[in-house]
């Protein structure tokens, strides 16, 4: 599934329904008036929709996705002080220097904590229920991510790698951890 | 430079407030500050809106209110900061006083996040981390970075679900007895263990509800208070500190680091001692956005050693007549949290608290005159904490 398909679905599902019942709202009563149930307060249903979908600039660190392309991980590092980073990014704002370089990520790390998000966000409906954690690497760096395991094998302090893995239904490259 | 005091307060039922807007909402707490304070529009000086914003239509919230609430054309501004925003509010009043700048302003904080559909405030909640690197792929919700803190407390100190259970049946407890709250409903630690999980380890009775409600301060120089009021409430100080966006970037997820260095800048401009700090006050409002934040606050204000905040609603220490009475008016859990109101709400509490006009069964005893509101915005990304007494600071 391709995000049109997912995106219709979702528009079927949510955004559809809310129109059809403006529509009927406006075909009824004149305007766009419904009557909350528990307190038959009226309420204005907005006509005009507002859907955003952001354009974020990434090509400071065009190489992270790169690397992340050919199924790697890299954080940055300051030449100077020595500092990794992860997310990367491409200035060392401590010793203001710019251009920095790149590291392989080990992907060893530990479990640091986990949650499972049962309760998701509007965008993330199409998904099971998803395990976010947060790993300490060998590297002393932080990454966080789904960890893709059975939440009855998950613990605090296990072992874990960092990998390059493909998100479905929709296709794209990104990384989770997993048990090793 | 002179003192600020604390002269008007104004606090809405907060709730599902589907029978007002945005700007009518704000004005019944304005207008009970401007009698309170017995002040006209005319008297203030300047106000400050603290609104989060996205939720409600009104892109301008500062305007709209202004013009409905007679304050135009006073000079104004939105201030933003998250969960704390209400605090950042007052620091722009208390600062224009403290200079001179100004005499008399009013404090406006406002949220109505119920004009918004539910998933999608749980998905604006979310998008409240970093965006592109914990949201975009990974979609965290609020409660879920929330429970990072759990789960991590959980293995390092041994804390179990009834610990956090505790802090809700507390604050319910208390609510219970608040008009003002969203629930004034008791609840028993079995309705807690039954709810419903919303981000493991953390379940419904865990997490406050999505609020609509507004709260305002009247705050005056030293010279003015004096020839309104005979009882001031004066703000001692406040400290703020900011943390990492990005919550993997933080050490230990035991603690929030930014509520401890406010902490440390409050205390030490109030000339409190931090390993003593809850002899100081009498009462406290802490952010309990969840159960496990108020929690890290107990030891993040140096009421419990570190590894020890989970025992105390337990054992009765944050109870009135305990070591400290916290969130006696219901908390962020039971009380609600329209973002941002809360910090002038937990102002208006604490004031209130300290001229013994709290609401029956959630009045603390007043021995030394001093409060604490400690308000988290984010999930650590901003600290405000807040001193407040019935004595005039001496510095």
């Amino acid at each position: 599934m391709g995000t049109v398909e997912i995106k219709e679905k979702q528009f079927n599902e949510i955004d559809k329904r809310m129109l059809e019942q403006i529509d009927q709202l406006i075909k009824t009563s004149g305007m766009p008036i419904i009557r909350e149930p528990k307190t038959n307060n009226p309420l204005w249903v907005d006509v005009r929709d507002l859907t955003q979908r952001y354009v974020i600039p990434i090509g400071k660190i065009y190489k992270f996705f790169e690397y992340l392309n050919q199924g790697k991980l890299i954080g940055t590092k300051c030449p100077k002080c020595g500092t990794i980073y992860f997310p990367p990014q491409d200035d060392c704002t401590s010793c203001r220097l710019s251009g920095l370089t790149t590291v392989e990520l080990s992907g060893e790390g530990e479990l640091l904590t986990y949650t499972i998000i049962t309760v998701k966000p509007l965008s993330f409906m199409h998904y099971q229920d998803y395990i976010v954690g947060i790993a300490r690497l060998k590297e002393g760096i932080n990454v966080l991510a789904w960890v893709n395991e059975n939440p009855k094998n998950i613990q605090v302090g296990m072992k874990v790698k960092l990998s390059v893995a493909k998100r479905e239904p929709e296709g794209y490259i990104t990384y989770e951890l997993r048990r090793t | 430079m002179s003192n600020v005091a604390i002269v008007g307060t104004g606090h809405t039922k907060f709730g599902v407030r589907t029978d007002v807007n945005l700007q009518e909402l704000a004005w019944e707490a304005v207008k009970q500050a401007l009698e309170e304070a017995n002040l006209e529009q005319k008297d203030i000086e300047m106000f400050v809106v603290g609104n989060a914003g996205g939720w409600s239509s009104e892109p301008l919230s500062a305007i709209a209110i202004g013009e409905y609430c007679n304050l135009a054309p006073k000079g104004t501004m939105r201030v933003e900061a998250a969960c704390a925003t209400g605090s950042a509010a007052i620091r722009i009043a208390y600062q224009a006083i403290k200079s001179g700048e100004a005499k008399v302003a009013l404090v406006i904080g406002v949220e109505q996040m119920n004009q918004s559909p539910h998933p999608v405030a749980v998905e604006m909640m979310g998008r409240a981390g970093n965006y592109f690197w914990e949201f975009e792929n990974f979609g965290l919700t609020f409660p879920g970075y929330y429970a990072l803190y759990a789960t991590r407390r959980m293995a390092k100190y041994g804390m179990k679900e009834e610990d956090l259970g505790s802090v809700a049946v507390k604050n319910h407890y208390y609510g219970s007895y608040n008009p003002y709250a969203t629930f004034q409903k008791q609840i028993k630690m079995e309705d807690y263990s039954k709810s419903r999980v919303v981000a493991y380890p953390l379940k419904l009775y865990d997490a406050c509800p999505i609020t609509d409600g507004a709260a305002a301060l009247i705050l005056a120089s030293e010279e003015v208070a004096r020839k309104i009021t005979d009882s001031p409430v004066w703000i001692v100080s406040q400290g703020f500190a900011s943390g990492t966006i990005n919550l993997s970037k933080r050490e230990e997820f035991l603690t929030i680091d930014a509520s401890r260095v406010a902490t440390e800048e409050a205390y030490r401009r109030a000339k409190i001692d931090f390993n003593d700090a809850w002899r100081y006050f009498d009462v406290a409002d802490v952010h309990d956005c969840f159960t496990i934040a108020e929690i890290m606050a107990y030891e993040d204000l140096g009421f419990a050693k570190r590894g020890e905040g989970h025992l105390m609603a337990g054992n009765g220490e944050t109870y009135i007549g305990g070591k400290i009475p916290v969130n006696v008016d219901g908390g962020l859990k039971a009380k609600g949290h329209p973002i941002g109101a809360t910090g002038v709400s937990m102002a208006v509490s604490i004031t209130r608290q300290l001229l013994y006009r709290a609401h029956k069964g959630t009045q603390a005893d007043i021995r030394n005159g001093m409060g604490i509101t400690h308000n988290v915005g984010g999930t650590g990304h901003y600290a405000y904490i807040t001193i407040y007494s019935t004595r005039k600071p001496s510095a």
